[in-house]
């Protein structure tokens, strides 16, 4: 059930960002939704793409430090409180979130948030028990 | 059959029909450079010393050190033998210090020195057979020319590629049946991984044996370059103040390096009194030449620290063996006051399941030593997590203060980060230097 998200390392360059986004645009490589952490030496850029091999196999052929996490999507309603209470689900079955971060649907009212957590199978489990909707790789290729 | 030496009756002389001969040769070196060079005259008359008074090896010892600063004060001409009518060459050190060095050759001392490389390229199975791809860089850097020579002498068919153009090296390599690789140990390395990366599997190379030197490695790094390039991967040591590469070479036990003692007289020094020490102590080594005409140097010291042993080598050859340098005396960094070798760093990498690529930055900012290791990491150990690399980066800078007694600043960086010149590899920027 879970998303494929793909991870790479960024050094902390002027321009590196923009060499990654300016080859996974001319793979014809559509980002869905990104986050990045950094530190004062480097970065960790955490994508979500319409297509993960491509997008995968170009950065490393490119030479970039890259791994590929499964992680959880899941749909919320586009209204207050909507993430507090897929957020809540998790808290009260002890699943700790690692990261989080949130994309708009283009078409729908919806909003979708990425979820990096320790067991995905649990945490997908407590979110559809509490009636909430996942998402696939599938849906990701649709967006 | 196949020859299984160069130069059989040196190799395997005995002991003391050596001794015999490096004391015949050792009274006329010294004579040669007493009678030409002004610069060791100055310092044999400095100590007391004729040339009367070395009868032998046995006298060795009553004889001036010379040290780089001597060869730096002496540039160019000053420990010259020989009038440069009789000189065909000169090679050079790198001189990324700003202290070149700048080594004369007459056509003999050529010669001699492509013999000394020859002897290495039999001791690893090379013939007239073999396809001897030579990886060094060439021109003023000794490794290209000698081993070049060697290869010429022993027969092979010699690919001079000097070093870069990795496709390059690989495609010749492959498409002309390369048997023997001569280059750094990094650039083995590099071309191990850069074939895999390509998808060669070390049985598509008709690879069986590498002789690498000219830089520092470790037992880690030959296993992992005889892995990736399937080969047996041996040690050459030479520096150009002596000739070049080939002063010394290991033979197929891998357990040190025969010295080529009928031209290079090799000493064990204390590095601090400059006494000199017994067989089987650690020290720096010293060489004498014993042929040189035109850059005869007498008691030179290397500032290579190691260990000379005569234990009986299971090759046959009688020749005394040096252990692979264990360090320098000049790469010790002094930071924050303490003693640090790049040697310690690798070592630390390598327990802690890291390749030892590496490169140390020390800085001064406000009158305190800066200590930077930048570390590169594998795929492997990559992950989305920023907290593990913290906690990795942490736990390499407490190994490193374990070793070391100082406390670095590690940054893992991707693979390929450190800029890995396809030659030597920089291991350490001393910017302290640099003002
Ligand atoms: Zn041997």
């Amino acid at each position: 059930m879970s998303i494929k998200q793909l991870t790479v390392f960024v050094e902390n360059k002027q321009g590196t960002m923009v060499s990654i986004t300016d080859l996974l645009a001319e793979n014809n490589v559509n980002i869905r939704a990104l986050s990045i952490a950094e530190t004062e030496d480097f970065g960790i850029l955490r994508l979500i793409v319409n297509d993960e091999a491509s997008a995968e196999n170009t950065l490393k052929d490119n030479g970039y430090l890259i791994k590929v996490t499964e992680v959880v999507g899941v749909k919320i309603g586009d209204a207050p409180g909507k993430l507090s209470a897929a957020l809540g689900v998790l808290d009260k079955s002890n699943i700790n979130v690692e990261y989080l971060y949130a994309f708009m649907a283009r078409t729908e009212k919806h909003a979708y948030v990425v979820l990096r957590v320790e067991d995905n199978a649990k945490a997908e489990r407590s979110l559809e028990d509490a009636g909430f909707h996942l998402i696939t790789e599938q849906d990701i290729n649709k967006l | 059959m196949e020859k299984k030496y160069y130069q059989k009756e040196i190799e395997t002389m005995p002991l003391e029909d050596m001794k015999k001969l490096q004391s015949e040769k050792l009274v006329k070196q010294v004579k040669h450079v007493y009678e030409n060079v002004k610069y060791y005259r100055d310092l044999m008359d400095e100590k007391g010393v004729k040339p009367e008074d070395i009868k032998g090896i046995e006298d060795l010892h009553k004889l001036p050190f010379l040290t780089k600063a001597d060869l730096r004060d002496a540039y160019p001409y000053g420990l010259l033998a020989k009038p440069l009518e009789d000189c065909v060459r000169i090679q050079s050190t790198s001189g990324t210090t700003g202290r070149r060095v700048v080594a004369f050759y007459t056509q003999k001392d050529v010669d001699l020195w492509e013999d000394c490389c020859a002897r290495a390229i039999v001791a690893v199975g090379g013939s007239n057979k073999d396809v001897c791809q030579v990886a060094y860089g060439y021109g003023l850097f000794t490794g290209g020319p000698g081993l070049n020579g060697g290869s010429h002498r022993v027969g092979c068919l010699t690919l001079p590629m000097s070093s870069g153009n990795t496709d390059r090296q690989i495609q010749f390599m492959t498409d002309l049946g390369a048997t023997i690789l001569c280059c750094t140990p990094s650039y083995a390395a590099y071309i191990g991984e850069t074939l895999k990366e390509k998808g060669y599997k070390p049985e598509d190379i008709p690879l069986k044996a590498g002789i690498f030197g000219a830089e520092p490695w470790t037992e880690e790094m030959r296993r992992g370059i005889e892995a990736s390039l399937g080969i047996k991967a041996y040690d050459i040591y030479g520096l150009t103040e002596t000739s070049g590469p080939g002063v010394s070479f290991e033979c197929e036990e891998q357990t040190g390096m025969h010295i080529n003692e009928d031209h290079f007289l090799a000493e064990i020094i204390d590095p601090d009194t400059g006494e000199v020490l017994p067989e089987g102590e650690k020290g720096e080594l010293v060489f004498t030449s014993l042929d040189k005409e035109a850059f005869p140097l007498l008691r030179y010291r290397t500032r290579d620290i190691c260990v000379l042993s005569r234990k009986k080598c299971s090759c046959g050859r009688t020749l005394i063996k040096m252990s692979k340098p264990m360090g320098r005396t000049d790469d010790m960094l002094i930071i924050r006051g303490v003693n640090v070798f790049p040697s310690q760093i690798e070592t630390v990498l390598l327990n802690e399941g890291y390749q030892p690529n590496y490169q140390i930055i020390v800085d001064r900012v406000n009158n305190t030593d800066t200590f930077e290791v930048n570390v590169e990491m594998s795929p492997e150990q990559f992950t989305d997590r920023v907290g593990d690399i913290l906690a990795m980066e942490k736990d390499l800078a407490n190994a490193m203060k374990t070793m070391l007694g100082i406390n670095p600043k590690v940054h893992l960086v991707a693979p390929k980060a450190i800029a890995r010149s396809e030659g030597k590899a920089v291991r350490v920027i001393d910017k302290r230097k640099l003002i």
